[in-house]
């Protein structure tokens, strides 16, 4: 590869790379958007205007900091190459810890205390929930993007019958939990309405940042995530790290719904599905799988969902537009980085690691042979640590 | 409780069975003719979603069932292109482009329901039947099974024949070949990139006949994530049923079992929560991966673009 390249121009070719399919998709979607019947001045001006002026830019933080966690969740996992696409799920149980058992501590200790408390069993629940994907995994080598997503849908399962079950409460008619009172929510940044989710989100950000590329432990993830069988031989224990990851993963999906719904919903709904992790993932490829520069992206969407909402309905659209944007990012995504790879211009978004990963991983000779498939994917993470 | 179980219980028992089976069976054999072939298409809940709405809207306009059949077929080939320019062509990543497609099939469809039909959802009522004589006045099977629809015999003509394409023919050999080994595909004169083109068009024809029989048949209407990860269970059953079009079939009337055993159980006098209904064809689609996980096999160069001359 490019070896005399200063850090500067690397960066900005990063950049290029990164901003270049947000744009494309942006104006597709506009494309799109007046291919059936709506304005799309409409819709960006209303982004801008909702999503920004006034106060509403507070409105945008707050749903950073679900996002954030999301996105470093999404990371911790996509890092090891596993593909964990159960966030849907995970997220939901993480909620429903919030806004299910919540009102119940809240009423037997204080809140301070109570808080810490649904956050440990929020993550745990996430945590659990995502071992049968990961032993499968480790065990088989079952693809975990098929198992994760299938324990996803019966996650959202178990959440409805908790709502409509013993979460439920009784005082409404329509299936959802108790409101948690403001004084039990999260506190605000003082002078704002931005709840102490928003700090926690980019405190974690930060910190996964620097476990993962400054530790140990970080390079241990790389070197698995680079070639499970190189770790086998160094003496990682493969079916350990890959529930481990899986379980990080997984608990600070949860997490993020615990805060959302103690610092923003105050209670949650049956079949209420935010679908946060569908949004974030194009993200974290585009960050390049490195937490502090997933923070710029969820900005951008985190503007373009508050906005967008209020804004589709003014332009005569749909929320669900929003998947549209994101699935072409993801497309523009893949289509920069061929134009990329010709021109030699830097690293793949997409690690080898996504190409061989629906080869079982542990066990299959063809291992080696698949991964050659394309020159210049090489992962970044990689390649941070050699000497330029 | 024995005398619930009366000829006319059993007889529409069935009849649900096979009308959930359906949809599902036809997106599992295009998933498995694409998997065959080394495409391995993430996408199909998007694709199905195009499929089932672009052929909700034909019959609506046309008011023909058969027209709505083709414009889902036409609506999956359109959605697959997408998997056959980036991924077959340029070979780049098929589960990002996957993704990608599911993404936009689910906002796409939703947003043009929920312009075009809100004020006024239209329900499609029941195809026409086609009652083959001599068969269909037999009690119980009669009705359900030779009662069916014309596109229910359709749909399992075209599996059968491609069961048999598949294990019997040149194409088919070439099709599994450019999923096992490209490069003696390539080496004995034939082209991936055609064999590969030809295996996801096709696929993508038959995932929009499987979104098409979901929306006239299935739920004879259309609702925003009609789907609902069915296209993710067609994947998995791909996975366990090792490329086995035969096998294929039989899984999914496994599946459509699990659904209609809901609704049944109601009717004999257990009241289930509809949560569980939801949930129960994923449990036991995850309860085949923990039990089966050792046999799904798939083929070796599934995921990976074919480069002529990288090793």
């Amino acid at each position: 590869m490019n070896t005399e390249t200063s850090a500067a121009r690397r960066f900005a070719e990063g950049f290029i790379r990164a901003v270049v399919p947000v744009l494309l998709a942006l104006i597709v979607s506009a494309f799109v958007m007046m291919a059936i019947g709506a304005s799309p001045l409409e819709f960006f001006a209303g982004v801008w205007k909702y999503g920004i002026t006034g106060n509403n830019w507070q409105r945008s933080l707050v749903l950073m900091a679900p996002l954030v966690i999301v996105a470093v969740g999404l990371i911790v996992a996509f890092r090891g190459q596993l593909w964990n696409l159960g966030y849907n799920g995970q997220y939901l149980l993480g909620a429903v810890v919030a806004s299910g058992l919540g009102p119940i501590l809240f009423d037997v200790m204080p809140a301070f205390l109570a808080t810490i408390v649904v956050f440990i069993v929020a993550v745990l629940a996430g945590a659990v929930w995502s071992l049968i994907p990961a032993i499968l995994k480790a065990r088989y080598g079952t693809n975990e993007i098929i198992t994760s997503l299938v324990m996803s849908f019966i996650a959202v399962g178990v959440v409805n019958l908790l709502i409509k079950g013993i979460f439920k409460d009784p005082g409404v008619t329509t299936p959802q939990t108790a409101v948690i009172p403001d004084d039990e929510l999260l506190p605000y940044i003082p002078g704002t309405q931005i709840h102490i989710g928003f700090v926690i989100a980019i405190v974690l950000a930060v910190v996964a940042q620097f476990v993962l590329s400054r530790t140990s432990f970080g390079l241990r993830v790389d070197i698995f995530g680079a070639s499970p069988k190189a770790a086998r031989h160094v003496g990682l224990n493969s079916t350990w790290m890959v529930i481990l990851l899986f379980a990080l993963s997984s608990g600070l999906i949860a997490f993020a719904g615990s805060i959302d719904i103690l610092g923003q919903f105050t209670y949650q709904r049956a079949d209420w599905d935010p679908r946060y992790g569908d949004a974030v993932m194009p993200l974290v490829f585009l960050a390049r799988f490195r937490p502090v520069a997933a923070i710029p992206f969820v900005a951008f969407y985190a503007v373009l969902a508050t906005g967008g909402t209020l804004a589709a309905q003014q332009a005569g659209l749909n929320v669900d537009f929003l998947l549209v944007i994101v699935g072409l990012i993801l497309l523009f995504m893949t289509i920069t980085e061929y134009i990329g790879d010709r021109r030699r211009l830097g690293q793949s978004y997409v690690p080898a690691g996504l190409r061989r990963t629906v080869l079982k991983p542990f066990l299959g000779s063809s291992v080696a042979s698949s991964s050659a498939g394309t020159s210049g994917t090489e992962n970044r993470s990689a390649s941070e640590r050699t000497p330029v | 409780m024995s005398d619930m179980l009366t000829a006319a219980f059993v007889t529409v028992f069935i009849a649900t069975v096979l009308s959930q089976a359906m949809p599902l069976m036809l997106a599992a054999v295009g998933e498995t003719i694409g998997e065959q072939a080394g495409v391995l298409n993430l996408g199909i809940e998007g694709v199905m979603l195009i499929g089932a709405y672009s052929a909700f809207v034909a019959t609506l306009v046309s008011g023909s069932f058969w027209v709505g059949v083709l414009a889902g077929i036409v609506g999956g080939i359109v959605g697959n292109l997408a998997m056959l320019v980036l991924n077959v062509w340029l070979g780049l990543n098929q589960i990002v482009i996957g993704l990608a497609v599911t993404l936009i099939g689910e906002g796409i469809t939703s947003v043009l329901y929920l312009q075009n039909y809100t004020k006024s959802p239209a329900s499609l009522g029941a195809a026409p039947k086609l009652a083959i004589p001599g068969l269909s006045d037999i009690p119980v099977i009669g009705p359900s099974l030779f009662g069916q629809t014309g596109i229910f015999w359709i749909a399992v003509i075209v599996a059968l024949g491609l069961a048999f394409a598949m294990a019997r023919t040149n194409w088919g050999l070439s099709t599994r070949s450019a999923g096992q080994k490209p490069s003696s595909l390539d080496a004995a004169g034939g082209s991936v990139m055609r064999t590969r083109s030809i295996a996801v068009l096709l696929s993508g024809a038959l995932v929009g006949f499987g979104g098409a029989y979901l929306s006239l048949i299935t739920t004879a209407t259309f609702s925003p994530m009609l789907t609902n990860g069915l296209g993710f269970i067609a994947i998995v059953i791909t996975m366990l049923s090792r490329g086995r079009i035969l096998v294929v079939m039989i899984t999914s009337l496994v599946y459509g079992l699990a659904v209609a055993i809901g609704p049944a159980l109601q009717v004999i006098g257990f009241t289930v929560p509809a949560d569980i209904i939801k949930m129960l064809p994923f449990i036991i689609v995850i309860l085949m991966l923990i039990v089966f996980a050792r046999s799904s096999v798939v083929p070796p160069a599934l995921g990976t673009p074919y480069t002529r001359g990288a090793r």
